[in-house]
């Protein structure tokens, strides 16, 4: 099995099987965000539950951290040795002419999101684990705030529109690398994903759905903030 | 017609390279391009230069030689097809074509527009066929019944000419779409479930070896495919390559 997994095709099984568990996050975290849309106080207790659950905190928190490293770092990986196997480039190709620009382009898409994971750890869970893990507070709480913080802290953060603004973008070109990579991960796994149409269109509408989805969360939260 | 043509002139292997441009006049767009091509050596032989080196057999889109990126697409701009099917009605009186080698490191120029694909053999050779006992006691064919979907499927994967087109398109210069073909058309036969295992493991071992880059399923490939080759084979060898890691 350790020969499956260092074969070109065995890196594109696990590379498909790291984007479904990280496609499958990206849907609970955007159930859990879409709440502080319609309720503070049932957006805080579920945040509180997760924040707090040591099966998500110990077991599933690892995973993800383990999920996003390695999709990241192979897929570098993975663009390095395909510019190896063409040392000499065309004068003249179109690409176009024969594919899309999201499928050319999953590396620029894959690095505008790492872009953002790195300002969104800087935002949320650089805090969130420096809070728990290093001061040992676990109880939600913060001063000079009523209830628990989760919700305060959501909006403080939508405040600046310089950062909703970078949010937008990430989340566009989250889209992007979804609306290619959902059914190419499919594909990696063996199911002739790109030939079935209903597939193509759930994953389009992952694609478009979820991030627009997100947007809507950060503008909401800035033009709705408590000052 | 009146075109100007700019062509990778590449004297050896161990040569740099380079574009270098010819104009060529009076060409019918009856003609096919390596006609044109013929056109434009036949011009340069009489001038005393070195005439512009191409690969080509049959000229009837079956052996798969003719392995030229035009205008930045394998085989140019046209759908099933292959270079010496490329007629010149595709193009304009006064167009600029660009002409280069398919590009791959794991097919390097031999000259011109020459490239050597022998990697391609490698991969058959390390699993792309069925041990038959022909000593004299072969089965009839008939004997072992094949369904007509299974049939048709796998002539469909046979029909690969092992022309490179789908390397020279990849973005990653993968051979995915030729490996899943030579996969496919043993592994939907019973004829071919008895190596099945070996061969996909072996074949795809080889295509690493030689430098092929990973398929990142953009579907270039089956689109620039003279013989339209379905995506589906890449799913079929991953599948093939799962089923023998866990056995």
């Amino acid at each position: 099995m350790s020969g499956f997994f260092k074969s070109s095709i065995g890196r594109k099984v696990a590379m498909a099987l790291s984007a479904f568990f990280l496609m499958f996050f990206l849907l609970q975290h955007f159930a859990i965000n879409i709440l502080s849309v319609f309720s503070a106080d049932t957006f805080n207790e579920v945040s509180h539950f997760m924040g707090t659950n040591p099966l998500i905190q110990y077991v599933l928190q690892p995973v993800l951290i383990f999920g996003v490293v390695f999709h990241f770092v192979m897929g570098f990986v993975l663009e390095l040795k395909n510019k190896k196997a063409r040392n000499v480039a065309y004068v003249k190709n179109n690409g176009a002419a024969n594919s899309s620009w999201m499928s050319r382009n999953m590396i620029w898409s894959g690095a505008a999101i790492l872009a953002f994971i790195i300002l969104h750890f800087i935002d949320f869970w650089f805090p969130e684990i420096n809070t728990k893990f290093i001061q040992g507070d676990w109880s939600g709480m913060h001063e000079g705030v009523e209830g628990y913080r989760y919700f305060h802290e959501l909006q403080e953060k939508f405040v600046s529109p310089i950062r909703v603004g970078a949010y937008v973008l990430a989340f566009i070109f989250l889209a992007l690398h979804l609306l290619h990579g959902f059914t190419s991960a499919f594909q990696s796994m063996g199911y002739t994903a790109m030939h079935k149409k209903t597939l193509q269109n759930i994953g389009k509408a992952y694609a478009i759905i979820i991030p627009l989805g997100f947007i809507f969360i950060a503008i909401y939260h800035h033009f709705n903030h408590i000052h | 017609m009146n075109l100007t043509l700019k062509i990778w002139r590449q004297k050896s292997a161990s040569d740099k390279g380079k574009m270098v441009d010819y104009k060529v006049t009076d060409i019918s767009e009856h003609m096919s391009f390596l006609e044109m091509m013929d056109v434009l050596n036949e011009q340069l032989v009489n001038s005393g230069e070195d005439p512009v080196a191409f690969d080509h057999d049959c000229r009837e889109g079956i052996c798969g030689m003719c392995s030229m990126y035009i205008n930045g697409e394998a085989h140019g701009p046209d759908r099933g097809i292959t270079t010496c099917q490329l007629h010149m009605r595709m193009f304009k009186d006064g167009d600029t074509i660009t002409i280069e080698p398919f590009r791959a490191t794991a097919f390097p120029v031999i000259k011109d527009l020459v490239v050597d694909r022998t990697a391609f053999d490698r991969i058959q050779h390390a699993g792309g066929y069925i041990s038959v006992n022909t000593s004299g006691n072969t089965q009839d064919a008939n004997s072992i019944p094949i369904s007509k979907h299974a049939a048709d499927e796998a002539m469909d994967a046979a029909t690969c000419i092992g022309c490179g087109a789908c390397v020279a398109t990849c973005k990653n210069s993968s051979a995915m779409l030729f490996v899943g073909a030579k996969v496919s058309q043993y592994a939907l036969l019973p004829q071919g479930q008895i190596e099945a295992a070996d061969r996909v493991q072996n074949m795809v071992a080889q295509m690493d070896l030689e430098g092929f880059g990973n398929c990142t399923n953009t579907g270039a490939c089956e689109i620039e495919c003279p013989k339209g080759i379905s995506l589906e084979n890449i799913a079929r060898m991953n599948r093939e390559l799962m089923k023998a890691a866990i056995k």
